[in-house]
């Protein structure tokens, strides 16, 4: 098993070695400006020494991305149960919900440091609203997906709405609540990082990439983007890591042998 | 021929032998498509008195599901009434007086087998080791013992059907509902399955209401067939089957078996006639 990970990584990371090795040529052979494209080896070379710089960067960052990824995600599936019980809710809710997550978030981002000041809360308030809809949906769809017959059985059962809700309907909308929660990751953080480019305490990495553009530290632009991608992936990896866990029965994950 | 009358005493115990466990009074049932009204049933009767094994057999379309479906009030009659121990169909539900096995087994994917056959002990409350002891009892009757970790995807067809069996029966209702259980699997578990539902209904004294596509399941199985025949839906005929209950596969070569599977085969065919 452990074998056959390690097996599987093995191809990635030869292409990715071959990438970075072609691009350091390309850079170096064709005398490519930094400010165009710095070769790997001095973005490398700049993440090094600005690891303190960095890290402060990703935590201001993460807090506020993973504040708003909680909450957005959290009240995403507590309305869609509402949502669920209650056919008002539904023809209310959801066409709101819809003009929410059309809103722009550039639009939103500068609002939000008016409502809940400069610090990393007006850049969880834009995560929320950009993560809220999308798990809004999923759910409501996964609470629909229990098949006719596992629905007549529980009425078989003489269930109570409740019994029915908590024994069939939530775990049968898990794998959709799960497609949710991964969209949301990659959300999440473009919503935090972007959300800094409109104001913010001097630090953050949306805030490192607008300001180091201005002063042409371009070096220091791919760094930021290096963490960007690995906490982005990191992030993901470990949500899609607990969906295989919590939902391996469903088609795409089971085992025959366990 | 839309009336059909069965009641005759039962042959196990119950507190009024001779009153009917299920009784359907003039039932018509009505689907409004967009292809305008399908008369699922028309003007059906039926009694059916306790511990009897009854056989629903027919044509696709002839309404031999909506009934059950109908019984176990998962449907509602657009005129007529339905009776289940002196009550109406919802109360009987609600009341939990049926146990109902699907044409597919529908266990949970994320249920152990064990906690598949628990989950209606679980809905209707029983105590911890009560629910342990009746999942026991219930793999052991299907002959599912030690297979009770496994979850459902990792069993064969089979053995999803015996433990769908198992969960219809861990809460001891008094009438098990059978909507062509064993429809989707192959001859050979399909008469081991039947000679383990036969076992189980000498067992369990229950009253046995079974859909099928089968003539010789249901003539193997059953004390009366219900032959049905479709546009509308109405019971063509209602045939005896008197073979003891602890019958054996072999009883389908005798004289007798085949005798009643060729009064089956006929009914149906007259059902067929006019549609062909």
């Amino acid at each position: 098993m452990i074998d056959r990970r390690l097996a599987d990584l093995v191809p990635p990371f030869l292409f990715g070695l071959v990438f970075l090795a072609l691009w350091e040529l390309v850079v170096r052979a064709a005398g490519v400006p930094t400010i165009i494209l710095p070769a790997p080896s001095a973005i490398a070379a700049r993440f090094l020494v600005s690891i303190p710089t960095l890290a402060a960067d990703f935590w201001q960052t993460v807090k506020g991305m993973l504040a708003g990824y909680v909450v957005g995600c959290g009240s995403g599936l507590l309305v869609a149960i509402l949502v669920d019980r209650s056919d008002f809710l539904r023809r209310g809710l959801l066409p709101m919900g819809n003009l929410v997550s059309a809103l722009p978030i550039v639009g939103i981002a500068p609002i939000m440091v008016m409502w809940f000041g400069f610090d990393w809360p007006s850049k969880a308030a834009v995560v929320v609203v950009m993560t809220f809809f999308p798990m809004l949906v999923n759910t409501v769809a996964g609470l629909e997906s229990a098949s006719a017959m596992e629905r007549d059985l529980m009425k078989t059962y003489a269930a109570s709405d409740w019994q029915t809700l908590t024994a069939l309907r939530l775990p049968a909308a898990l794998p959709f609540v799960f497609n949710a929660l991964k969209v949301n990751t990659t959300l999440a953080m473009i919503g935090a990082i972007v959300a800094e480019f409109f104001g913010t305490p001097i630090v953050g990495m949306g805030f490192r990439i607008s300001t180091e553009v201005g002063h042409l530290g371009i070096d220091m632009v791919w760094a930021t983007i290096l963490v960007a991608a690995l906490s982005g992936s990191a992030f993901y990896g470990i949500v899609a890591a607990i969906e295989r866990r919590v939902t391996f029965w469903h088609a795409s994950f089971r085992t025959k042998g366990a | 021929m839309d009336t059909a009358s069965m009641t005759r005493p039962a042959a196990e115990g119950g507190s009024a032998p001779n009153e009917p466990v299920i009784e359907v009074s003039d039932v018509s049932l009505r689907f409004d498509t967009r292809d305008g009204p399908v008369h699922a049933l028309a003007h059906v009767n039926l009694k059916v008195a306790r511990g009897e094994f009854v056989s629903f057999i027919g044509p696709s379309g002839c309404g031999k599901t909506t009934l059950l479906r109908a019984v176990a009030d998962l449907e509602t009659p657009t005129e007529g009434d339905i009776r289940v121990e002196g009550m109406s169909t919802e109360e009987a539900r609600l009341k939990r007086r049926y146990g109902y096995v699907f044409q597919a087994p529908a266990l949970y994917p994320w249920r152990t087998v064990a906690r598949n056959i628990a989950l209606p002990l679980e809905i209707m409350g029983f105590s911890k080791a009560e629910r342990e002891e009746r999942v026991r009892k219930g793999l052991e009757l299907v002959n599912l013992e030690g297979f009770g970790a496994k979850f459902p995807w990792q069993l064969s067809g089979g053995m999803q059907q015996r433990a769908s069996i198992a969960r219809a029966l861990s809460f001891d209702p008094d009438i098990l509902l059978m909507d062509e259980p064993f429809g989707a699997l192959d001859e050979i578990v399909r008469d081991m399955l039947n000679q383990q539902l036969l076992r189980l209904w000498e067992v369990t004294g229950k009253t046995v209401l079974f859909v099928t596509h089968s003539i010789p399941e249901a003539v193997f199985l059953s004390t009366h067939i219900v032959v049905m025949s479709p546009r509308p839906g109405r019971i063509t005929d209602v045939i005896t089957c008197d073979f003891p209950r602890d019958r054996q596969l072999e009883i389908r070569e005798t004289p007798e078996f085949l005798a009643i599977a060729n009064r089956v085969r006929h009914g149906l065919r007259a059902g067929h006639s006019y549609d062909a």
